[in-house]
């Protein structure tokens, strides 16, 4: 019993090295003060310098940064209603074939969701002249067409495990439906849908495939300056901006933990 | 409403007005609400996920042409000779068939996401199966520490591979000052550093759907199991893998299903040999301009991904990330 305890230690313990060294490597190399990654230069702090006055990359991370809030938050809104309306409604005509459209785009390769609505997108131009030309408006849909399923799936398993006796004795008080939702089940899943966004608002910002089919020529986001930089060779800002975000990341994620647990505390002494 | 069908002077829209209030009244009692919160994102989905793999199937039936956008028309209307011409094409799907480049690409890409995926579990299981078993404390930090790289660019975790396995990266330097090997071995640009880059991308999804799974255990039937004779190892394949057994299906095809059509990771980390179904698609749609032909690989694709996604449907364990 003991040596396999050692055993799964060590190879679980190997695993957390295995997801956090090139992390790690990534955070170092960035305060290098060579450009080469293979050298080590000493500790410095210019490639953020160089970051900040690259202009291709800011501008790129204004636009990416645009593109993620406006998706998460319309993704959000629809995908909390598509969780709601799978989970609270009971049943509807076509409840089958929507639960299969809501989990569907989680495990769709990205380039054949990127390709089809690149090809939507240029069919529906020809037809009804809209959306005239590709760009931010087109990656938006995009976005937060695949958002959307991820913030449904959150908040609908969320939805799931809720008690609904609040929501019943809402509901006996007299409670509107639209009462209901707003003063009571909203802020039970503002969890989820606090979660939901920021997945969301992550995942915007991180795609590269799906923004490079229906992007047009003139709106690169960061991910496709990245990518291009990336496959020329050396580029030590990215390692500088990787850390960055990686860091931002973090503390987010951090306060939405936090976040999440006080609320649940809150749940439990409540329901006690 | 009623009062006015006794009008005589409105008499003959008495049948009308008894359907406007007819309709008045059952749009009235009409639930809106919930009607407004269904249909509108199921019609987005329709509109922005399901109608779009329609065109993709329209347009791999046209054929490439040098206009724009660069694809033929299926339908040809003459309204003056009223005809209705329709023109299929499968000229791409026999091209698709017949040319085994395509073939050895999907084959390849199935080989690649199907080893990577066996890995992904292996190196999966001792994590899941610590974090299930580790006392309740632990269990959310250690839980944290999974999701935390999920919630980070994919793109630049896969770039930091770039970083560690070149020729003078991190793991040469390291295997080499540790005198396991003299010269610096070439990973990167060849397939290992691609099972590499999946395995490390999609290990989070592989984890947790095996956590959820092993968490439900009941421990006793473990110790049922060793007070009946069984070796560890003998308990280990016949009660606890049976029992992760939903687990394992999940998370293995939220590793296999994007691994298939995977674009970044062969990109970044594969060689011009490694050859992988999303790079031939992306390379016919970006470099050669035939959407036609990027369609009828992206249509075979689905095809062949279809009864995995439909395994998928009601078992995703991404949602456990949260």
């Amino acid at each position: 019993m003991k040596r396999r305890s050692i055993f799964l230690n060590t190879s679980a313990s190997l695993g957390f090295i295995f997801l956090y060294a090139p992390i790690i490597s990534l955070i170092v190399y960035s305060f290098n003060e060579s450009k080469l990654v293979t050298v080590w230069g000493g500790w410095s702090i210019k490639w953020y310098g160089e970051l900040f006055k690259n202009d291709q990359i800011m501008d790129a991370a204004f636009l990416s940064l645009k593109i993620a809030f406006i998706s998460a938050t319309l993704a959000v809104v629809l995908g909390t209603m598509a969780g709601f309306a799978l989970s609270r409604m009971g049943r509807f005509r076509g409840k089958l074939l929507f639960s299969g459209w809501v989990s569907a785009p989680l495990v769709m390769p990205e380039v054949i969701t990127g390709l089809s609505l690149l090809l939507l997108f240029v069919a529906l131009e020809s037809a009804f002249g809209w959306p005239a030309g590709r760009g931010e408006l087109t990656v938006i849909i995009a976005h937060t067409t695949f958002c959307l399923a991820y913030v449904a799936v959150i908040v609908q398993s969320r939805l799931v495990v809720l008690d609904d006796t609040l929501e019943e004795a809402a509901m006996d008080l007299g409670a509107k439906p639209s009462t209901l939702f707003f003063l009571v089940t909203l802020p039970l899943i503002s969890p989820a849908i606090i979660a939901g966004w920021l997945l969301s608002f992550t995942l915007s910002l991180d795609d590269l495939v799906i923004a490079s089919f229906v992007s047009g020529p003139g709106d690169s986001t960061l991910p496709m300056v990245i990518f291009s930089k990336v496959r020329l060779g050396v580029t030590p800002e990215v390692n500088a901006l990787a850390t960055l975000m990686i860091a931002i990341v973090a503390i987010g994620v951090v306060f939405a933990m936090l976040y999440m647990r006080k609320q649940n505390k809150m749940l439990a002494a409540a329901q006690e | 409403m009623s009062s006015l069908s006794g009008n005589v002077w409105l008499s003959g829209f008495s049948n009308w007005t008894a359907r406007i209030g007819m309709f008045l009244k059952f749009a009235k009692n009409f639930n809106w609400g919930r009607f407004s919160v269904i249909s509108v994102p199921y019609l987005w989905l329709a509109i922005f996920f399901f109608i779009p793999f329609l065109v993709v199937f329209k347009i791999s039936l046209s054929e490439s042409a040098i206009a724009v956008p660069p694809y033929s028309d299926l339908l040809d209307f003459n309204l003056e000779e009223a005809y209705l011409n329709i023109k299929l094409n499968l000229g791409n799907y026999i091209y698709l068939w017949e040319d085994s480049f395509y073939l050895d690409a999907y084959l390849s890409s199935i080989k690649i996401a199907f080893f990577s995926t066996i890995f992904t579990l292996i190196v999966a299981f001792p994590i899941a199966y610590l974090i299930a078993r580790s006392d309740q404390k632990y269990r959310g930090i250690l839980l944290a520490l999974v999701i935390l790289p999920f919630w980070t660019s994919f793109l630049l975790r896969v770039y930091a591979w770039v970083g560690l396995l070149k020729k003078q990266g991190l793991v040469n330097e390291v295997l080499m000052s540790l005198g396991i090997i003299n010269e610096p071995l070439t990973m990167l640009q060849t397939d290992f550093a691609v099972y590499i880059g999946i395995v490390y991308t999609y290990l989070p999804f592989m984890i947790l759907p095996l956590y959820s799974a092993l968490e439900k255990m009941d421990i006793s039937l473990l110790e049922a199991a060793e007070d009946l004779g069984a070796r560890p190892i003998q308990s280990f394949f016949m009660v606890t893998i049976p029992l992760a057994m939903p687990g394992i299906i999940a998370g293995c095809m939220l590793v296999f299903i994007p691994a298939v059509g995977e674009y970044v990771i062969p990109a970044l980390l594969g060689g011009s040999d490694t050859l992988m179904i999303g790079r031939v698609l992306w390379d016919e749609f970006s470099l050669n301009r035939d959407w036609p032909m990027a369609s009828a690989v992206a249509t075979v694709m689905l095809v062949f991904l279809v009864l995995p996604i439909m395994l998928v449907r009601n078992k995703s364990g991404k949602d456990e990330a949260l």
